[in-house]
């Protein structure tokens, strides 16, 4: 979902903080020192100030909360997990050099990190030398788990989100499909060029995919092309501001069959604002990692604990920052259950094994990885009821 | 869909008829390209947005209100930041009305923040069927609205005494003056009518896309100003003939699928026109300026 954001610098204070945040981690444990006995050392980064930072502090919330229930149950192997966190500030170059000081300075034996797409690439690429294991939580591009075998994700990446919404409209029986994308998002065109490739291979024809530029508010002429062609479906995957122009727009042009959206529909209703309204929100469909309407027990306990721990509702980043934090916690028992010492390759490659071979049960569904660092994991497919709040409308498996 | 796109075409370039309406007159009576005039488009969305959103009050009222801020609007900008400059020279007014424009836009991301805010709708009805075909009502609504308001504005330039004083003060500030007519209430006048032009397009433009942020101005007043200069800056039917055109220009080339073309089209056809007839449409051969 975010491979569009964009990095820009934002330096407002936050190196004071970041070295604050550098210090308290050291504080524990004598410095530099690997685990010991007492503990084990593992990394949390992302964008914590700046631009993106509502997503690197949610990702943030989740992964700690994942540790403190932890070291609550007992930790891993009796030992409680520390863990260190440095802000990226949304920047490669920063996220690197926090890279390099969890590394060689607090010789953390694992990281939840990067959230941001282009950081995560970065950090990828400077963590396959010292195969580190590394989760992230949100970064979705195809690029980050392709530069070693140390580097696992927590979400699915923007074309798996398009091959679930195929085969979503195909067990619904959608037989013909429309799409509407924006042109020049890799997020928007990624997610449509694989729905469409999937869809085809599924029998579903594509009657036609209508594009539109950044900024635009007047989808009406896409609309009537796509509508002329009497689509079961409309594909719409972008952001839920253009989403919900785009739906009250075709219901005002007599539209009144089935959207499919993707995780950016998010928000589109009962978040700040109601971008669509209740009524135009009739029959339509998105995937998602996390929703709150979720009622099954993982979900709902994960709710009421994030409530009771931050005062506020949980969304999708801070469940994907608990389940990031839970597939490296599963690799970290792995290893200490075989007995290794920390901070050996061994070591190392026991808790990348151990995240491989093992299967989490986490809060946005189970998740497990089958020789790549793509997860295999269930998708929850939203609707909306008439008063435009969000349902759960099935959970589909992978 | 023929027919829809026709409706598609129409609707954006009624909008953009009735923001350039607003443009043309200012021209004509100052020679001010007014840059704020989109702004205030932006100003009476949010306007419908604070009365309907947050004191959930009549849409009614809030179509009152919009276009009555609008007008206030123009009339205050036109009193406090150009009247002052009337005997400036023209340079000094158009740089002042680009102040006024980033004044306005970033004032309203001050008050209400950079993200969009959503514009409840005025009405429950969405579609009207005509014939076995769903038109969208804002659309049929944004056409109807436009040919009335431009018949009355036409009928106001033309038969009334005001209307009079504006094509005089146009023609010649100083002779108008000298014969008596009230030149400054004269401007005002003509920045009040092309004002609450403008609040008619805010609410018309809410009522179709239900979004008010603090830049929408931007690009609907640069597409409008193209409007103007394609007609024929300072001619009403112009600005009407203008907007339409490139409506047209951004439907056909979005319904062939060349939607990021959308607005390079436009520009060229700005520039198309410049180059054979730098006087735009009407410009010469129309001569009632307003």
């Amino acid at each position: 979902m975010f491979e569009n954001v964009s990095r820009r610098q934002f330096v407002t204070g936050s190196a004071a903080l970041a070295l604050g945040l550098g210090l308290v981690g050291c504080g524990g444990n004598g410095g530099g020192e690997s685990s010991g006995a007492s503990g084990i050392k593992v990394g949390v980064m992302g964008p914590h100030t700046g631009d993106n930072s509502s997503y690197g502090l949610a990702c943030l919330n989740g992964a700690q909360l994942y540790f403190k229930q932890l070291n609550a149950d007992g930790g891993v192997n009796g030992k409680q997990i520390e863990a260190v966190v440095y802000d990226t500030k949304g920047d490669a170059t920063e996220a690197v050099n926090a890279y390099n000081r969890l590394v060689q300075e607090d010789g953390v034996t694992g990281i939840v990190g990067s959230v941001l797409t282009g950081p995560t690439i970065a950090v990828a690429q400077a963590s396959v030398a010292d195969n580190m294991p590394c989760v992230t939580p949100s970064a979705t591009a195809a690029d980050v788990v392709t530069y070693g075998s140390n580097y696992f994700r927590a979400c699915v990446t923007d074309p798996e989100q398009g091959r679930v919404m195929a085969h979503f409209a195909s067990e619904q029986g959608y037989k013909n499909v429309a799409t509407l994308y924006l042109s020049g998002s890799d997020y928007s065109e990624g997610v449509n060029a694989a729905f469409c490739e999937e869809a085809e291979a599924l029998g579903i024809t594509i009657t036609t995919q209508q594009s539109y530029a950044e900024g635009d508010v007047d989808f009406k002429a896409q609309l009537t092309n796509i509508i002329a062609t009497s689509p079961d479906a409309i594909l719409v995957p972008n952001y839920y501001q253009d989403d919900g122009m785009i739906v009250n727009q075709a219901r005002g042009q007599g539209y009144d069959k089935v959207f499919l959206g993707v995780d950016g529909w998010s928000g589109i209703y009962g978040g700040s604002e109601n971008y669509a309204d209740a009524a135009n929100l009739h029959d339509c469909y998105y995937c998602c990692a996390f929703s709150s309407s979720n009622e099954s027990e993982t979900a709902t306990k994960f709710v009421s604990d994030y409530e009771a721990e931050y005062g506020e509702a949980p969304t999708n980043f801070c469940a994907l920052g608990y389940d990031a934090a839970m597939v490296l916690a599963a690799g970290l028992t792995a290893a200490e259950e075989a007995g290794l010492e920390a901070g050996t390759d061994e070591y190392k490659q026991a808790v990348i094994d151990g995240i491989a071979a093992g299967t989490v049960d986490g809060v946005t569904g189970s998740i497990s990885y089958e020789g790549t660092g793509d997860p295999v994991k269930s998708s929850l497919i939203i609707t909306f009821a008439e008063d435009g709040t969000e349902e759960t409308f099935q959970v589909l498996e992978a | 869909m023929f027919i829809t796109q026709v409706l598609n075409g129409l609707q954006l370039g009624s909008i953009y008829a009735l923001v350039a309406l607003g443009y043309t007159m200012v021209y004509g009576i100052i020679l001010l390209l007014n840059f704020a005039h989109g702004d205030i488009i932006m100003v009476g969305a949010y306007v419908s947005w604070l009365v309907m959103a947050q004191l959930g009050l009549n849409p009614v009222l809030a179509v009152i209100l919009s276009v009555a801020a609008c007008t206030l609007m123009g009339v205050l900008i036109d009193k406090v930041a150009y009247a002052p400059l009337r005997n400036a020279p023209r340079l000094s007014i158009l740089i002042t009305a680009i102040g006024v424009s980033y004044f306005l836009e970033n004032g309203a991301q001050l008050v209400f923040g950079a993200d969009a805010k959503v514009v409840p709708a005025y009405t429950d009805l969405q579609t009207i069927q005509v014939g076995g075909l769903a038109l969208s009502f804002p659309s049929v609504l944004t056409v109807i609205v436009t040919i009335v308001a431009t018949v009355a504005l036409t009928l106001v330039v033309q038969k009334t005494k005001l209307g009079k004083a504006m094509r005089a003060v146009s023609e010649d500030m100083g002779a108008a003056r000298l014969m008596g007519i009230n030149v400054n209430s004269t401007i005002s006048f003509t920045f009040a009518v092309g004002s609450a032009l403008a609040g008619i397009g805010a609410v018309l433009y809410a009522m179709a896309y239900t979004q008010a942020s603090p830049t929408m101005g931007m690009m609907l007043g640069t597409k409008a100003f193209v409007a103007a200069v394609l007609g024929g800056i300072g001619s009403i039917p112009g600005a009407v003939v203008g907007g339409l055109l490139v409506g047209f220009a951004e439907v056909v080339v979005t319904a062939l699928g060349l939607s990021v073309w959308k607005d390079a089209v436009v520009f060229l056809l700005l520039i198309i026109v410049l180059v054979v007839r730098p006087t735009g449409i009407f410009g010469r051969t129309m001569n009632e300026k307003v």
